[in-house]
């Protein structure tokens, strides 16, 4: 044992110094390697040091949200959001299962794309993340004080929640459009009937400035093509939101052919002001549905679940005025608003140009009604007429542009592999990076914000290959990091990430940091199955069910010792954890838990359900390494055959 | 990160371990076979023979930001039954106030240490167990259970010592 252990530690070490040589000679032939530039320095952050921007990448597949550490590009944590995380109990302790309750029954899992941060003014703010569940609809809100998922709403009459979540320039709102159109209401169909009969629902969701709660304020019910992705204006755009579409063909079959035949799609313009002032004043249409708002209480540690029977839609057709086509060729992906909110880039993915558009050309082309037709009673705009300029020949396969605020713009370019930076206003491309390999998103801190921190570029890649040793067929994402401080763009580190990293976000630390939440206070604890007092340490059998009120500090749960379980009972271990102090989390096993174990942090109360069925003495204990004690922090319970007279008992320290 | 420290933590136990050898081990198992032993080694520390949490030192405020404190003759039961609050919630889970638990029980306390070693004690433990020489020896006098620092402010601090006075 002794020996493999201290093999396996040279092992480690041997393969990090080999692995580290491999690099510098890969890097070296390719004339970028760290030894020849400072590359290693800029991202080096020393042991102690913290990093300069919180980085949020999408946990894709995953559901979570990956939190990283720029430049170093250090993994700080996985926040769990949309799937179930054994490692804390996310979604298996009784206080988080509801959180993942939809109208879909319980759903632990999901596939999370773009996370948002919240704004005042169009600048970062700090205050809250959200981020949307593609597969079934949702939109997380995580509040950036504990680094917690706070709230879950569910999106109805959507799927495919794709063009999610992005934010209004005061977060006044949070905008998930539908990916894929469906018949709304939902309804027993012939597939081959999609044209014209589905529905793509843009939904507006309001959020309170203080709680930050959501609420749908309206759906939009557009036509049925693919909302593919969207931005806010910002600045003098600001009260428009813009929504690219794929599939204007309506194909439901075969669509990498199908829907591609239309040389231009559209970018959806919204004027969501007045769609608001319209909802204002009584319109809109309020129709059933069925949709799960979930919301965790930081004070009783408690999350509810409540089913909402009602949403009001819009239709496009009442509101002259609010929703406008902007054509743009070749099934456009990412759609993208730059600082002064003057550009909307359209990323036409099957395009090898970038097409811009005018926000002020598009006003007066509306107010000129320069029109070339319409879709389902909604004005297209003519081409010509709103284009501010199109970059020529960048790349291939453009997805998405991120801004530096200094009049620069960043285009990923998956086919080609690269990033290119271009000028806004001249469209002359001014220099072109490869990337390693195959980028989605590029990310700059604050880079969809009226104020980018243009420091760094983050392309998120989707392929991965050779970047990093081995590990089998399946392999982590992988992350590059540039400074765009210079007139070139400059590679300096690779790093793995969770998940399929889609979009991410990023912002300075220090707008974040000083508001982190150290522990909850015990004082404040108004879970209903609290312990605050030793004296309230008990267990209580209600017919089949037990619930034990414990409690844990360094390092012993009280009670110790609990008999007169018995097969068949389902058992509530209610545990608060007493700690006070920054850092002390307790965690929480049980043999055999079909669930999970719990992790709780200090000032907390969480539940764990044990259903045993077997008879026996079964030992519990604490999975995180908290004193030197931890190893004694353990306990026993007596479970007795189904029939036993045994009375509940419970001690702790007695013999 | 969290992962990375407990697996560091996880390494550097093994590295110790490894580093250890049997003998060690083998001398753990006797020790636990002599109980009431073991529990006297740590009693070879100091140079006399009464236990660290029996010593009495009246002149040692201990090290933090309590330098003195004012005690009127008369007990402020107020203050003394918000302390007694505070201690229920935030103390008992380790102290008992009569009989040793996982640390040692308040009672008699004053007659022991300075009302500025106790203050400190509660609001600077992770310094006290590391510098003051009692604090040293009563964490291995309780099995190197660490006092936590349950963060109390210095008037809950000074609450809970004229509960102490109380007992």
């Amino acid at each position: 044992m002794k020996k493999s252990i201290n093999i396996l530690f040279f092992l480690v070490i041997a393969a990090a110094l080999v692995g580290c040589n491999n690099g510098n000679d890969k890097k070296g032939s390719k004339g970028q390697g760290g030894l020849s530039t400072n590359a290693a320095e800029r991202v080096y952050v020393a042991p102690g040091e913290h990093d300069e921007f919180y980085g949020f990448m999408s946990g894709g597949f995953s559901g979570q949200l990956g939190v990283y550490g720029l430049p170093s590009g250090r993994l700080l944590k996985v926040l769990p959001v949309f799937s179930q995380n054994p490692e804390n109990g996310w979604g298996y302790s009784e206080e988080t299962k509801p959180m993942l309750n939809t109208s879909y029954g319980f759903v632990p899992w999901d596939d999370s794309h773009h996370p948002d941060i919240s704004q005042t003014n169009g600048e970062l703010d700090g205050r809250w993340i959200f981020i949307n569940g593609n597969n079934t609809p949702r939109i997380a809100r995580i509040g950036l004080e504990s680094f917690k998922t706070e709230e879950i709403i569910e999106i109805p009459n959507s799927a495919g929640n794709h063009s999610s979540s992005f934010i209004t320039e005061n977060t006044e709102y949070v905008v998930a459009g539908t990916r894929f159109s469906v018949p709304v209401p939902q309804k027993d169909m012939s597939i081959n009937e999609y044209k014209g009969n589905f529905k793509g629902a843009l939904t507006f969701i309001n959020v309170d400035q203080e709680t930050g709660r959501m609420g749908i304020k309206f759906q939009l019910m557009m036509p049925g093509f693919n909302y593919d992705l969207s931005h806010p204006g910002r600045d003098k755009s600001h009260g428009w939101f813009f929504f690219t579409t794929y599939n204007t063909e309506e194909a439901h079959s075969l669509l990498e052919v199908n829907a591609s035949q239309n040389d231009k799609d559209f970018i959806a313009a919204v004027n969501w002001k007045k769609i608001e002032e319209y909802v204002n004043n009584g319109g809109g249409t309020k129709v059933p549905a069925n949709y799960a708002h979930n919301i965790l209480d930081e004070h009783t540690h408690t999350a509810t679940s409540t089913m909402l029977k009602e949403v009001l839609t819009v239709n496009p057709m009442d509101v002259p005025g609010a929703v406008y086509f902007l054509p743009t060729p070749k099934s456009p992906h990412g759609c993208d608003v730059d600082p002064t909110g003057e550009y909307i880039i359209g990323n036409g993915k099957l395009s090898a140009d970038l097409t811009v558009h005018s926000f002020t050309k598009m006003l007066d082309a509306i107010e000129n009604k320069k029109f070339d037709g319409e879709a389902y009673g909604i004005p297209i705009l003519n081409f010509e007429d709103i284009l501010a300029g199109v970059v020529k020949q960048p790349g291939l396969g453009p997805l998405h542009t991120e801004f530096d605020g200094k009049g620069n713009a960043y285009t990923t370019f998956f086919i080609s592999s690269e990033v290119v930076k271009w000028k806004v206003g001249t469209w002359e491309v001014l220099d072109r990076q490869p990337v390693f390999y195959s980028v989605g998103h590029g990310m700059i801190p604050g880079g969809n914000s009226r104020k980018p921190f243009g420091k760094y570029f983050v392309a998120l890649n989707k392929i991965t290959k050779d970047r990093y040793l081995p590990t089998g067929p399946e392999l982590t994402q992988s992350a590059q990091l540039f400074d765009i401080t210079g007139d070139k763009m400059e590679l300096l580190l690779d790093f793995p990430t969770i998940g399929e990293p889609h979009y991410a976000a990023a912002i300075p630390a220090e707008l974040v940091a000083p508001n982190s939440r150290k522990i909850y206070k015990l004082a404040e604890n108004k879970h209903e199955y609290a312990v605050l007092q030793d004296s309230d340490v008990r267990v209580e059998r209600d017919g089949k069910e037990v619930h034990i009120y414990m409690n844990m500090i360094r390092s012993h749960f009280n009670p110790d010792n609990i008999e007169g379980v018995k097969v068949g009972d389902k058992v509530y271990f209610h545990i608060t954890n007493h700690e006070q102090d920054f850092d002390v989390p307790h965690g929480f096993a049980v043999i055999g838990a079909n669930n999970a174990e719990l992790l709780i942090m200090p000032g907390a109360t969480e539940t764990l359900v044990w259903e045993p069925k077997q008879v026996g003495v079964w030992p519990f204990y604490c999975t995180d390494f908290c004193s030197a004690l931890h190893q004694e922090m353990q306990g026993y319970i007596r479970v007795s055959p189904a029939d036993s007279n045994i009375e509940l008992s419970w001690s702790l320290g007695e013999d | 990160m969290k992962n990375i420290m407990k697996s560091m933590a996880a390494l550097s136990i093994l590295i110790l371990m490894s580093c250890g050898g049997k003998e060690e081990k083998k001398k753990d198992g006797i020790q636990i076979g002599q109980k009431p032993a073991a529990t006297e080694t740590p009693k070879e520390a100091p140079v006399s023979d009464v236990k660290p949490s029996q010593t009495i030192d009246l002149t040692n405020k201990g090290i933090g930001p309590i330098k003195s404190v004012e005690i009127d003759a008369t007990v402020d039961n107020a203050m003394a039954a918000k302390g007694s609050e505070i201690f229920k919630s935030k103390c008992m889970a380790c102290h008992k106030p009569d009989k040793k638990f996982i640390g040692p029980a308040p009672t008699g306390i004053m007659e022991r240490r300075t009302p500025e070693w106790i203050m400190n004690m509660i609001l600077n433990p992770e310094e006290m167990t590391q510098k003051d020489p009692l604090a040293k020896a009563l964490l291995m006098e309780f099995n190197g259970s660490p006092m936590a620092n349950q963060h109390l402010t210095e008037e809950e601090a000074r609450q809970v010592l004229e509960y102490f006075r109380t007992l």
